[in-house]
Parts: structure tokens; sequence; C-alpha cells
């Protein structure tokens, strides 16, 4: 009876130290790594570039969403002056931050774990390794270096999208005056609340990548599965596990700030 | 066991279980220097995990192998030498498909060494050349045939000029054809870059011919080393099954195809 | 070569973000007072509830500054609130400052209504002409009950005077 919950805390214990450990590599091994910057801007580029689109239209139709919701709940108060407030607050403080993550990981934290997977697989990190070559450092690094900087552009990048929306559904369709909702923006947005989106952003980035390319690294290592069923295992756990942390994270850090 | 000079590798006492079984338990193995040396076995003998114990990827639970003189560990100055001197080509051939032919091989040059960019370039140019692959420098892995890929891990390999390149089951899955077209590729550079090639197989006629020198590696020991006319010639029991498997299999074959009743 | 379109790409999404980041700061610091020279004056309220530190400071309407601090007078449990307001603003010393809401339930902020006093209050002066918040539900409560009365709200602040 206690000795399976032993077993558990100490695989947990263990898997964390394991987990910190492989963060820690991939960091130290940053000022030793060579042509460093191809494999940043690639990274970039896949968790930049590519995902944008959806960021973008996810951040569209939360605005629309917040704006209309927003309207008939502060309508009823006859507080749709106060449209503008809301829904910047609601995007900047929890919405672009947390809905962005969510998306990236899904789309580019997923793709990661994938490929790191395959790559495990298919021998190529066992190939690296032979060649003398880190492969934490060559792999990893580069990503979780770009997450700091991404997550906090697409969540930037996320709010304005959704202000616009906010003002499509709010002041366009239904009727709240565009000059009192931006003015209400601005009055509400402050730069402790951007601080706020921005560091948010940066700690699910690294926290998401840290974990998606854990699971794909360690695909069919530490279990025993392998091959496709061990790629897709780590890719729903890299998936799973980083959707958690980032709104567990974000209850935290929220609880900083407030 | 005796060391000789001429031996760029030893092995001694090489174990590993996994989970329980069994897989090595005690090769004893000297590779001569310069010369093609082949491990047969069936599979599942251990083969792979001899060469990936060999490898660094996999680590032994006991045993001892010495690298040009210097016994290896996990990751000391003698591993990471063993690295640089040595290079492996894996059965999947582990390229990697998001950079060109040209980027995959100047690879390990650009990540390992201090050389300036132009000598990169050129070196790596010469090594493709070398496999005739240079015309596809700019071709992704996956827009390449098998054979090519194959031709392509091997550039990647000597592009270091390594002392010593391990290859794990090089013609897996390969039609008759392309196996020997891979044995012979490998004879080839194996004279033109002077390395030493340990193979590990399961293709016997092919690595007869091509190879200098034989083991059988069979239930996790080696049943025998030799060259390859005393293979073809040895008595050894399990030596004569797995040469002779051919042999075997057609006196199955006609005892199924048969009329008679199967004896039991 | 192949190379280039991903730097590209990801040279335009790095703009891009920039970009947004730019528009989100440039909104930030519209809605609050322009920088430059500011400095704290004071104002002691009998209750400040409802104000919290970020809340507007407004003149005539216009926010002309920020509620930077709130903390109570131990001597006569009276609440002081720290305002910052540029420089550029000289309020007379007669200047009354009170806590409004915009709405019914919108943020408290405070409002300075500039007296006539030929003297100007200086940096770190204390306002005492206020008027407190409006409690509104003890408001309602008394209005369902009948016994709204000229003399019982808004304000019990030591000088009290009323509104223009």
């Amino acid at each position: 009876m206690i000795r399976p919950i032993g077993r558990i805390s100490l695989d947990v214990i263990g898997g964390l130290g394991d987990f910190s450990l492989f963060c820690g590599k991939s960091f130290l091994s940053l000022p030793r790594s060579r042509k460093l910057w191809q494999r940043f801007v690639r990274a970039v580029h896949e968790q930049g570039a590519v995902c944008l689109p959806v960021v973008m239209v996810v951040g569209v139709f939360t605005g629309l969403v917040l704006g209309l919701q927003g309207y008939h709940v502060l309508s009823r108060f006859g507080s749709e002056g106060l449209l503008g407030t809301m829904v910047s607050l609601s995007l900047v403080r929890e919405m672009a931050p947390v809905l962005a993550s969510l998306m990236l990981v899904g789309q580019a934290g997923s793709a990661l774990a994938a490929e790191l997977g395959i790559q495990r697989n298919t021998e190529q990190i066992a190939a690296l390794e032979t060649m003398g070559i880190d492969s934490i450092g060559y792999l990893v690094a580069p990503r979780l270096l770009a997450s700091l900087l991404v997550y906090p552009a697409q969540a930037a990048l996320f709010v304005v999208v959704g202000l616009w929306g906010g003002s499509v559904s709010g002041s366009m369709l239904l009727g709240v005056d565009s000059g009192v909702y931006w003015s209400a923006v601005d009055r509400a947005i402050e730069f402790h609340d951007l601080i706020e989106c921005f560091s948010k952003a940066s700690i699910f980035g690294l926290l998401a990548t840290s974990i998606c390319s854990y699971q794909g690294f360690h695909a069919g290592l530490n279990h025993a599965t392998s091959g496709a069923r061990a790629v897709s295992a780590a890719t729903t756990r890299a998936v799973v596990l980083s959707s958690i942390m980032v709104l567990m994270s974000d209850y935290i850090i929220s609880s900083f700030f407030v | 066991m005796h060391t000789e000079p001429s031996d760029i590798l030893t092995i001694s006492g090489l174990k590993k279980n996994f989970g329980g079984r069994e897989v090595l338990t005690g090769i004893e193995l000297a590779v001569p220097r310069g010369m093609i040396f082949t491990v047969l076995g069936p599979s599942g003998a251990g083969k792979s995990v001899l060469l990936k114990c060999l490898a660094g990827i996999i680590t032994p639970d006991a045993g001892v192998i010495m690298f040009d003189g210097s016994a290896l560990g996990e990751n000391d100055f003698s591993r990471r030498d063993f690295r640089k001197r040595s290079a492996v080509l894996f059965q999947g051939n582990a390229l990697f498909d998001s950079l060109t032919a040209l980027e995959n091989v100047s690879l390990p040059l650009e990540q390992t060494t201090q050389l300036d960019k132009d000598e990169i370039r050129a070196r790596s140019l010469d090594s493709l050349r070398q496999l005739e692959m240079e015309d596809f420098r700019h071709h992704h892995p996956g827009e390449l045939s098998g054979g090519m890929q194959k031709r392509l891990a091997l550039a990647r390999a000597i592009v270091t000029q390594p002392e010593l390149v391990l290859f794990d089951e090089p013609t897996a899955g390969l039609d008759p054809l392309r196996r020997n077209a891979v044995f012979a590729m490998i004879a080839k550079y194996q004279r033109l870059a002077r390395f030493t090639a340990l193979i590990v197989t399961h293709d016997v006629p092919e690595a007869i011919v091509a190879s200098d020198r034989v083991a059988l590696l069979e239930n996790g020991q080696i049943r025998f080393e030799g060259t390859p006319a005393d293979f073809t010639s040895s008595s050894h029991p399990v030596v004569s099954m797995f040469r002779d498997s051919e042999a075997a299999l057609r006196s199955t074959i006609l005892s199924i195809r048969s009329p008679e009743p199967l004896p039991s | 070569m192949k190379k280039h379109p991903l730097e590209f790409l990801a040279g335009i999404f790095v703009l891009l973000g920039l970009a947004a980041v730019i528009h989100l700061s440039i909104r930030a610091g519209s809605g609050s007072i322009t920088d430059g020279d500011t400095c704290i004056i004071e104002a002691r309220f009998a209750n400040a509830g409802g104000l919290h530190s970020g809340s507007s400071v407004l003149v005539s309407g216009v926010t002309v500054g920020r509620v930077v601090g709130l903390r109570m007078d131990p001597d006569d449990y009276c609440a002081i609130v720290s305002l910052r307001v540029p420089t550029t603003l000289r309020l007379p010393t007669d200047s009354m400052a009170s806590i409004k809401s915009s709405g019914l339930i919108g943020d408290k902020h405070v409002t300075l209504s500039p007296g006539a006093d030929e003297t100007y209050l200086e940096p770190g002066a204390r306002i005492l002409l206020t008027e407190s918040a409006v409690d509104l539900e003890s408001l309602i409560g008394k209005m369902a009950f009948g016994s709204v009365s000229e003399d019982s709200e808004p304000s019990d602040s030591p000088q009290e005077i009323e509104t223009p």
C-alpha cells in the first residue's frame, strides 16, 4: 500500500530532476554552440511565421466574443463605455498569453515533440552523439531561445488583433462608439499589464518548449514502447503536460502580479 | 586476452543485460587495424547491441573496450577521442532530413572542428565526390533513393577522416544486388580512405567475399573468429549451422512438399 | 538559395511582433499621464473606499495623473492618498479633491477641483478639502427604507464644503 506511493513519488522526483538536468544542459550548451544562428532562425520560423495564421484567427475570434459577451453583460448596468477596458484587460492579462501559448503548444510544440521523437527513433540523435555533437545543445537550445522571443511576440500580435476584433463586435456591430471603445482601451492598458503579458508568454514558451523537447527527445527511451507508438505517446504527453503546465503556471504567475 | 599494437579495438568480457535478459555474455574480440572485420550472427544474437556498446550509445554492464590502447569510458577523454577518430553508419542511415546532402556531410566538421567555412565546404564536396554524390548536394535525403542515402551516409562518415568506421547492418532490407553494391562500396572506400571497418550483418555470402576477417556472434558470445576461408571450411557446429542455413531450408522445404507424411 | 525564404519569413514575423509590442506600448503610454516632471501631492479622505493604486486623477474630466499610494494615518484613522500629477499642474491651496465613480459600477477616481486662492500647493503638500467616496450601498439602503436625509452623506471630512 505504502510502497507504490513511495515508488511513484520517487519516479516523479526522479523525472523532475532529469527534466531540470535536461533544461540546464540545453542552456549551458548555448555559449559553446556553433552555427546557432541558422538553427535559431529556423526555430523562430517554426514557432513564429508558421503558427502566426492560427494565432491571428484565434485572436480575432477571442476579441469578437469578448466584445459580444462583454457588451451584453455591461449593458445590463449601463456601462457599455467600459467595454474597451474589459476587452483590453482580459486580453492583455490572460487571454493573449494563455491562448496564444496553447495554440503554439498545439502547433509548434506537438511538431517539435514529434520531430525529436522521430529523430530519436531513426537514430539521428544517436548519430549526433557518435559524431561528438552535443545533441541537446544542437536540437533543443535554439528552440528554447526562440520561444523566449516568439511567445511574447505572438501574445502581442494576439492582443492587437483581439482588440480589433472586440471593436468590430462591440462598436461596429453593437453600437458602442468607437472613440469610447478605444479611449477605454488606452486608459485601461498600462505598462505593468504589458509586462505581465510578455513575461507570462515567455515563461509559458520556455515551459512548453522544454516539456515538448524533453518528451520528444526521450521518446521510447524511458518507456517500453518504441517506433511510431512511442512517438505518438510522446507527442500526446508533450501536448497534455505543456497545456496543463501553462494553465497551472498562469495561476501562479497571476497571483504574483495581482 | 592478448593485445597487440596492431589491434585498433580490443573488447574483453563485455556484458549487457536488458531487463534480466542477457544479451551479451562476455564478448572477447580483437579487431586488427586496416581491415574489414565482419561480425556475423543471426537476428537477435546481440550484434547491434555490441555495436552500440562500441559506439557509446549503450553503456555496457561489464567489460573493457580498448581503442588504440586506451580504455573507453562513458564520456571521458578517451571516449571523446574515440568519437573524433571514429564514425558510425547507422542501419537507417540517420541522415537529417531538414538538411541538404551537403549540409548533412558538413555537419560533423561544422560542429566539432575549428576549420573555416571554405575548408569545410571543400572537404565536404570532396567527400561527396568520392561517393559520386556531388550532383545531389542540394537534394534533401528524402529525395534520394535508398542506395544513394547509404552512399550519403558513408560520405558523412568518412568526411572526418576516421580511423574506424562501425557499420550497423548496412544491408538490412536491401535486395541482393544492392547488398552487393553496398559491400563493394565499403570495400572500395575502405581501401581509399584507409579506415578500419567493423561491420555487423547477417548476410553471410556477401560478408565472406568482402571481409578480411569474420567472427560469428551467437547467443551473446563470439563462437568463431578467423579468415573467410576458415569460416567456409570450419566444422564448428554453430558456424556450419549458420553458414549452411540455405541447405537446411532446402531440405525443410523439400520435406514439407514431399507427399509422404512429415517425420515427427 | 533554399535558406532565404525561411530567414525572410522569420524576419517578417519578428518585425510584426516588434510592431505589435511597440503599438501596445504606445497605447499603454497614451492612457497614462505624459512623461515629464511629476510630483506627488497628498489628499486626506475620511473614506477612500474603492480607490486603488493606479486609479485616475481628473481635473475637469481630463485625466492628469494617477493614484500611486494609499495608507492610513494612525493618528486619526483617515486615509492618506498619494497622487502623482505633473509639476506643470499648479493647484491653488484651496483646491478640493473628491472621490467619484464613473457610472454605477465604474471605477473610482479622484477629481481635483481647483480653488481660487493666490497661493499654490507645493509638491508633497496635502489637500485637506476633500469629499469622500459616496457609500452607494448604504445610500441605496437608506433610500429603500425611506430615511435619506439631507445631512447624512456624503462626506464627514474635517472641513466639509459644498461642491461647486
